[in-house]
């Protein structure tokens, strides 16, 4: 395969989302409604770029693009496009259109619209980056961003306890995963020698490596958490608290499928093996029945699509365990398929809750009338679902089926999972299409109507996409899927979709079968859902549950540790940490036989030679200052007089900088000084201390006695230091050159913002999260006060 | 504190600093200087200013939240950052402008930019910290 560069182009396509989110709030301010319309631009853009990338993937291409970011820690922006990350990311692009469309309308009227649409774009950008990353530690930080992201939305309507609890927890189990997958990406490059995915598979895989077990694990973990398979599957439910736009988008078409997408992308590289099938397969298959039962359990139409998903997670996660290249093709299909259907289910739940003002099943009925075009959309997402034919999701239950054909027991029982998972995900469809839409019309809490067009275009679009999909069977399996499982399974596939059917193929009757099956399933709901209620509240505790569990222990825990270490007394913590700088000075010097060095030896003359130095007058001027400002603090009448002393001795001191050719630093001593004098000043006022120290005696001798050490250490070791040959190559490396490379002669200066600029970056980043605390702590007295 | 002669110097005092730091700042790739430093001094201003004129004032002057201004700081020193990406070099690559304006020459870069970053969050995170401890010892008199 060849790899030619590339233009920045496809950098852009990660990175332009971002940049349209921070202007989100400002063009909102603006346009007000019409930012919808005008930010739904950009995902379009990305999408009909990415789109015209297509031919050449299909012929094979593969495209690729490195930005070095971090060169240092092995940290590239490498972007890498082949057939798999193409589908995914036009996925995104292309829903992602819709979704923001959508929620300009949805949200409309909302006070943080604009912070909303910048929420989502930041994680539709954190979304491309993530299937388009090439290098590991990229696509982690992507990883990660998604995470951070999708907190932001779920807990967008932060007022409320359930959100901010669900979006905690999404954060939380997704987080495990994170670190798990960060881990997982340092052990493999250890063990394979990159961080880019693209060398590592093209090396051949990791299977026989001793630390297999482990990389295998980590990843599984990270791809589970995020895909939410069993038993890590309840945040999922969980976060349908977003607004439905957010559920539409993360939960049916991207974030969850990040682990999907994880572990295709690792197949070549860690699949194929006994351990990998049985874990996959195994959690998968769980999933898929729980999910789909969670599904019969639930009233509400969003939580019974959430389950769903939860049951098609585990069914991609079965087939990617299979691993054959025909259940690969049918991951690829099944995800266009789940994407295109789920996003428009969820988009179409959305507006009857919209518009309807419930979304609870029970309460609904005859809304085709009423909202006809929402009815054909969901009715069309619901028949892909169900996988007639002419539809997507048709060829999708065709090569699930058609890779467990072999006969022996253990792909008879994946068989039957697989039947039994469908036929329930089938009948929870038939009950979205039919119970809200058809039958009497039922009294809702608002009057229906039809939703404003920029809400109806997303399950409009997606529901043709399915059946576009669905009749052009050699477009689908040539352009997207054969490019995909190419990718996935690193061999070529063959495409061999047809619509051509043949009543002699088992695949005809185990369809045939599943929807049978379905509408069982549709006709029995209602006891089973009375069935399953009773059931659950008989076992009495469930996943969340334990979840609240062991976060209250470890909020406990730490409550205890917190009494324990940090128990408010100030004075306390001083005498620790003065202390502690005291054995710091005092330990390594004496271990290190420093001492030798500074006691007078016989070739100095042992005092006989004592001369005063040579110093001038002005410089006695300021020494005598430091002196008088410190003897001032000492006996200073009240603590004011004292910090202002302090600040006089800190003012020389600044002086002997500036004498002694250091102006930077003599400058910032002097501005601390100014600003630590006034600082100290405004909380001494209003701690309304005593204005003098009463302190006693013993207090009194002690905080001297650890004054007099660390005054005395840091002293010694500055003397220590001096008495040592100073290593000027850096200072002599920054003086030649600072002005050539960096264009500036103050090298104190251009250290700061050229040289060390990126730890520069994580200072001042420090002391705004310093800034962050102090602020709250301040609000905190003044609420309690 | 809150005499005559102060509360009419104030102002000219506050105005003074905030150019002198904004020179400061502007210089200090060559000269001593810099955006800490230049920081340091506007925040100074502000704590004076609020000393003189009370908190309210300064906020009013201020329009934004200091701390909004100190995210905003940090926001401008990582985009500095990001602009050598385009270029396809490392992140924080620096990029010189030389503006050719006839008589003099002005050099843009994005250490510049970098350095207007640290001022912005020094200047905001201390103002915030001063202000709100100004605050609340106004709210004891």
């Amino acid at each position: 395969m060849a790899l030619p560069s590339l233009d920045a182009s496809i950098a852009l396509v990660a990175l332009f989302p971002f940049l349209a989110a921070a202007l989100a709030p400002v063009l909102h301010r603006l346009t007000g409604a019409f930012s919808g319309w005008i930010l739904a631009l950009v995902p379009a853009g990305i999408f009909v770029f990415l789109l015209s990338l297509l031919p050449g993937i299909v012929a094979g291409e593969t495209l690729r693009l490195a930005i070095g970011w971090v060169p240092a820690y092995g940290l590239e922006l490498s972007f890498f496009i082949d057939g798999l990350s193409l589908t995914f990311a036009l996925t995104i692009s292309g829903i992602g259109t819709l979704i923001v469309l959508y929620s300009g309308s949805y949200l409309a009227g909302h006070a943080h619209l604009g912070r909303f649409l910048g929420f989502m774009l930041a994680f539709m950008g954190a979304m491309l980056g993530l299937v388009l990353s090439d290098n590991m530690l990229a696509l982690f930080t992507f990883w990660e961003l998604t995470s951070i992201t999708s907190f932001l939305l779920i807990g967008f309507d932060h007022q409320r306890m359930a959100a901010r609890r669900a979006a905690t927890q999404a954060l939380v189990i997704t987080n495990i995963g994170g670190m798990g997958l960060l881990v997982g990406a340092i052990v493999l490059q250890q063990a394979g020698g990159s961080w880019d995915l693209s060398v590592l598979r093209a090396a051949g895989g990791m299977q026989e490596h001793a630390l297999y077990g482990v990389i295998l694990a980590l990843f599984v973990v990270a791809a589970f958490t995020k895909s939410a398979q069993f038993p890590l599957h309840f945040w999922l439910p969980n976060a349908m608290e977003a607004p439905t736009p957010v559920s539409a988008f993360l939960h049916s078409a991207t974030m969850v499928q990040a682990g999907v997408y994880l572990l295709s992308r690792m197949t070549p590289i860690l699949g194929d093996t006994p351990v990998w099938m049985a874990l996959l397969v195994s959690f998968g298959a769980v999933t898929l029945l729980w999910g789909a039962i969670g599904a019969l359990r639930q009233t509400d139409l969003k939580q019974m699509l959430a389950q769903t998903t939860l049951a098609s997670l585990g069914l991609l996660v079965l087939l990617i365990g299979l691993g054959t290249s025909v259940a690969i093709t049918a991951v690829m299909v099944y995800f266009v398929a789940h994407a295109l259907y789920k996003a428009a289910l969820f988009m179409a739940v959305g507006a009857v809750d919209h518009e309807a003002g419930t979304r609870e099943i029970t309460a609904l009925g005859g809304l085709a009338e009423k909202m006809p075009v929402t009815f054909i959309a969901t009715a069309v997402a619901v028949l892909s679902m169900l996988g007639i034919p002419l539809t997507v999701g048709y060829f999708a239950k065709e090569e699930m089926y058609l890779g467990l054909l072999s006969g022996d027991w253990a792909s008879v029982v994946t068989l039957i999972v697989l039947v039994v998972g469908n036929a329930m995900l089938g009948g929870v469809g038939l009950l979205v299409m039919v119970k809200p839409f058809l039958g009497e019309a039922v009294p809702t809490p608002k009057t229906p109507h039809e939703a404003p067009i920029a809400m109806l275009a997303g399950p409009l679009l997606l529901g043709a996409a399915g059946i576009v999909a669905g009749i052009l069977p050699d477009w689908l399996g040539h352009d997207i899927l054969a490019p995909g499982a190419t990718a996935i399974l690193g061999e070529a596939v063959e495409p061999h979709l047809s619509l051509t059917i043949n009543f002699a193929s088992p695949l005809l009757w185990l369809s045939a079968l599943t929807w049978v099956l379905s509408i069982a399933v549709f006709r029995l709901a209602t006891p089973a859902r009375t069935l399953l209620r009773r059931l659950s509240h008989g076992l009495g505790w469930t996943a969340d549950t334990v979840f609240d569990a062991v976060m209250f222990s470890l909020i406990r825990f730490s409550g205890a540790v917190t009494r324990a270490l940090h128990h408010g007394q100030l004075e306390f913590y001083l005498v620790i940490v003065f202390s502690g700088l005291a054995l710091a000075l005092f330990g390594p010097m004496l271990a290190l036989d420093g001492f030798d060095w500074l006691w007078p030896t016989a070739e100095l003359g042992a005092w006989v030679g004592f001369s005063m130095p040579d110093v001038r007058l002005y410089e006695w001027a300021i020494f005598a200052l430091v002196v008088i400002g410190l003897v001032a603090v000492l006996i200073a009448p009240s603590r004011l007089a004292a910090i202002l002393a302090l600040g006089v001795q800190g003012a020389a001191v600044a002086l002997i900088f500036l004498l002694f050719g250091a102006p930077d630093l003599a400058f910032t001593q002097l501005m601390v000084e100014v600003l630590s004098v006034a600082v100290l000043t405004l909380v001494m006022t209003k701690l309304r201390l005593d204005i003098r120290d009463h302190r006693p005696f013993e207090d009194w001798g002690r905080d001297g006695v650890i004054a007099i050490l660390c005054g005395a250490g840091v002293s010694l070791m500055l003397m220590l230091v001096l008495s040592g040959t100073l290593d000027t190559r850096l200072s002599d490396l920054f003086t030649a050159t600072s002005v050539p490379m960096a264009h500036g002669s103050n090298i104190v200066n251009v250290i700061l913002v050229d040289y060390r600029g990126f730890d520069t970056l994580g200072e001042i980043s420090v002391v705004m999260g310093a800034g962050i605390a102090i602020m709250a702590l301040l609000r905190r007295r003044r609420t309690k006060a | 504190m809150n005499t005559l002669i102060f509360r009419t110097l104030a102002p000219l005092v506050v105005g003074t600093m905030l150019v002198f730091s904004i020179y400061v700042c502007l210089r200090g790739h060559n000269e001593p200087g810099g955006g800490f430093i230049g920081g340091l001094i506007a925040a100074a201003s502000m704590a004076v200013f609020g000393m003189a004129s009370g908190v309210a004032a300064v906020r009013k002057a201020l329009r934004f939240d200091p701390l909004t201004i100190a995210g905003a700081g940090v926001l401008l020193a990582g985009a500095s950052g990001i602009a050598s990406l385009f270029i396809e070099a490392p992140f924080m690559t620096s990029i010189w402008l030389y503006l050719n304006l006839g008589d003099t020459v002005l050099p843009i870069s994005t250490p510049m930019f970098f350095d207007i970053g640290v001022y912005l969050v020094v200047f905001g995170t201390l103002s915030s910290v001063a202000l709100a401890l100004e605050e609340e010892s106004e709210g004891d008199i």
